[in-house]
């Protein structure tokens, strides 16, 4: 257990010194946030206290839906940094070291988590001068759950990229997958607006009811059980991506 | 007690296979890369693996690097079962894979430093060592370069210090030196016999370099097809070849053929082989055949532009064993 640790710890540090020297990937991830912040912002704020639109200012609605979106395809294309270091041989090198097989994942989870969380701050930041207006409690748990979805998917996308090893198989999966997500979860305008057929099939998203979880959490609504539900699924998330995560490591000698 | 045990694991061999396989599913077809690999490797020993492309030496050291898990078979490395203590196994040796190792947006050092601290090493204890092998493999200032902004030689050398960085007793070099020039492959060789001279490492190393497999082995392994075709030093096995090699090349590929069927009714003759307008053969006494068969070629009025003959290569030896060269 404790060479997990030391070694979950060599690896996040390998991966966060290569980051932070190569940011360019870190900007970029952040600019399509803030372009939404910018560009789409604005336009809800028109569509405020329509029939329909969950109560509160625009900002209550939109930015708790933007640091999904961001946790989430934060995470979700880091599997093509995978099949670049499997192509250059790092996976395989760091596979004959004693490292725990486990903790080969995990630092690059951390490192993901790290480039996230910053990310989340700056986001927060541009929507505080934007107009929104949250108690600091509940943007920390806004940050947290947009970590435990980053975790996840970053998870997930590793395992995806290292089970598939080729970008061309990889980046289909992940369009596929991240559309129907974003569509159906209410990020960019709330599902309450949506005709009944498509409010059911939001439903069967959970992503949708992290949103939600969040929108509660925004208004300052948090002992309830659809934020129970939200941030519950979440870290339910979290552990099976980790366990999936773990798994496609270990069966690399397959 | 503690003493006796460590003679016992030290006199014990390196490597101890029996039966590896492994076989691949490719598109609903099974490719058996390796079909039952036996073999020994004393401590101490610098043992070369030779075969032609696709034989199955990649996948036989991913096998005994627990990169792979056999289809069937065990193994003793350094120590430990494959099977049973893979971790073990991980601990006590070090791989130089065939393609590389190292990611080009890292730096030098910091691959260097990640690598040797997942060892247990400290910082600073890989910092020292890092910088050693580097410059004895001359490749000093690059540390804080990116791995990309090397040559192919010299990222191929940091491959190599990387493999080495914990002192493993056992290192696997899979084609350590493609890409080397002239020079930094004599350099490389010099390292690799100081390593096993003044720390005892034994080494197993794949290539497809004739010289590279006759001079810095102790001892030769040759792979076909997935199974071991002939064993020993290299002069053992040329000793198992018959006779000289003679080579001509002729003005085409018909007078080749016609020149090997002249060939054929020579006494002794072994292993004739054409390629294009080139043709080869063993024959014992060589140096007496030659001007006998140049005559015999000039009557049926075939004119050769070259002839050569050579002791048996390390080429020959595994035309002998296998039918085909190791060029193919
Ligand atoms: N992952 C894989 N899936 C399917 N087939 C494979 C795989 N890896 C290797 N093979 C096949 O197994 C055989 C042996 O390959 P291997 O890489 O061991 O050869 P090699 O002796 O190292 O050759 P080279 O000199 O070209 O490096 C080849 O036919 C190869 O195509
Ligand atoms: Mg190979």
């Amino acid at each position: 257990m404790m060479t997990f640790f030391r070694d979950s710890w060599i690896v996040f540090k390998r991966a966060i010194i290569i980051s932070s020297q190569n940011p360019l990937w870190i900007v970029i991830g952040l600019l399509q946030p803030i372009l939404y912040l910018a560009l789409f912002g604005p336009l809800l704020t028109q569509m405020a206290g329509m029939p329909g639109f969950p109560p509160g200012n625009a900002w209550l609605v939109f930015v708790p839906g933007l640091l999904v979106q961001l946790g989430i395809f934060g995470g979700a294309f880091v599997g093509f940094a995978i099949i670049y270091e499997w192509r250059s041989g790092v996976i395989d090198r760091q596979m004959v070291s004693p490292a725990s097989r486990a903790a080969l994942i995990v630092g690059r989870v951390m490192r993901d988590i790290v480039v996230l969380f910053i990310q989340g701050c700056l986001l927060s930041g541009a929507a505080f001068l934007f107009g929104l207006a949250v108690p600091l409690h509940a943007l920390a748990l806004g940050l947290l759950l947009m970590v435990l979805l980053g975790a996840s998917f970053s998870a997930l996308s590793y395992a995806a990229g290292l089970a598939l090893k080729s970008e061309d198989s990889f980046a289909p999966i992940v369009n596929t997958f991240a559309l129907p997500i974003l569509l159906l979860s209410g990020i960019l305008l709330p599902m309450s607006l949506a005709p009944g057929w498509l409010q059911v099939l939001s439903d069967l998203n959970p992503f949708k009811h992290m949103v939600t979880a969040l929108r509660f959490v925004f208004r300052d609504e948090i002992w309830n059980g659809t934020v129970l539900l939200g941030f519950g699924l979440a870290v339910a998330l979290l552990v099976l991506s980790a366990w999936v995560g773990t798994r496609v490591f270990e069966r690399q000698t397959k | 007690m503690a003493q006796r045990k460590m003679i016992e694991t030290l006199s014990q061999n390196m490597i101890e296979a029996h039966g590896l396989k492994r076989t691949f599913r490719a598109r609903g077809k099974n490719i058996e890369a390796v079909r039952g690999i036996d073999l020994t490797v004393a401590a101490g020993e610098i043992v070369g693996f030779l075969g032609p492309n696709g034989a199955g030496k990649t996948t036989t050291l991913k096998m005994l690097t627990t990169l792979l898990e056999p289809s069937d078979g065990e193994a003793i490395v350094a120590g430990c079962d494959l099977r049973r203590d893979p971790r073990g196994v991980r601990r006590r040796i070090g791989y130089v894979a065939q393609g590389g190792t190292t990611a080009g947006i890292a730096r030098a050092g910091l691959e260097i430093t990640s690598q040797a601290e997942l060892f247990g090493l400290t910082p600073k204890q890989a910092r020292q060592r890092g910088e050693e092998l580097l410059s004895a493999l001359d490749l000093e200032d690059v540390w804080d370069r990116k791995c990309e902004s090397l040559s192919g030689g010299q990222r191929r050398r940091l491959d190599i210090v990387m493999g080495l960085i914990h002192r493993p007793q056992l290192v696997f070099l899979d084609e350590p030196s493609t890409g080397l020039d002239p020079q930094s492959r004599a350099n490389l060789w010099h390292h690799i016999r100081k390593l096993r001279d003044q720390f005892g490492t034994t080494v197993f190393l794949t290539t497809h370099y004739m010289d590279e497999a006759d001079s810095l082995s102790d001892r030769l392994l040759i792979i076909d097809h997935g199974v071991i075709v002939g064993e020993g030093t290299s002069a053992a096995l040329k000793a198992r070849v018959s006779g000289d090699s003679l080579t001509f090349t002729l003005r085409d590929g018909e007078q080749a053929a016609r020149a090997a069927d002249i060939a054929n009714t020579l006494a002794g003759v072994a292993n004739i082989v054409t390629e294009a307008n080139v043709l080869h053969y063993q024959i014992p006494k060589g140096a007496i055949v030659l001007p006998v068969y140049l005559r015999q070629l000039t009557q049926a009025g075939i004119e050769p532009i070259g002839a050569e003959i050579a002791r048996p290569t390390l080429d020959d030896v595994f035309l002998t064993l296998t039918g085909r060269t190791l060029r193919d």
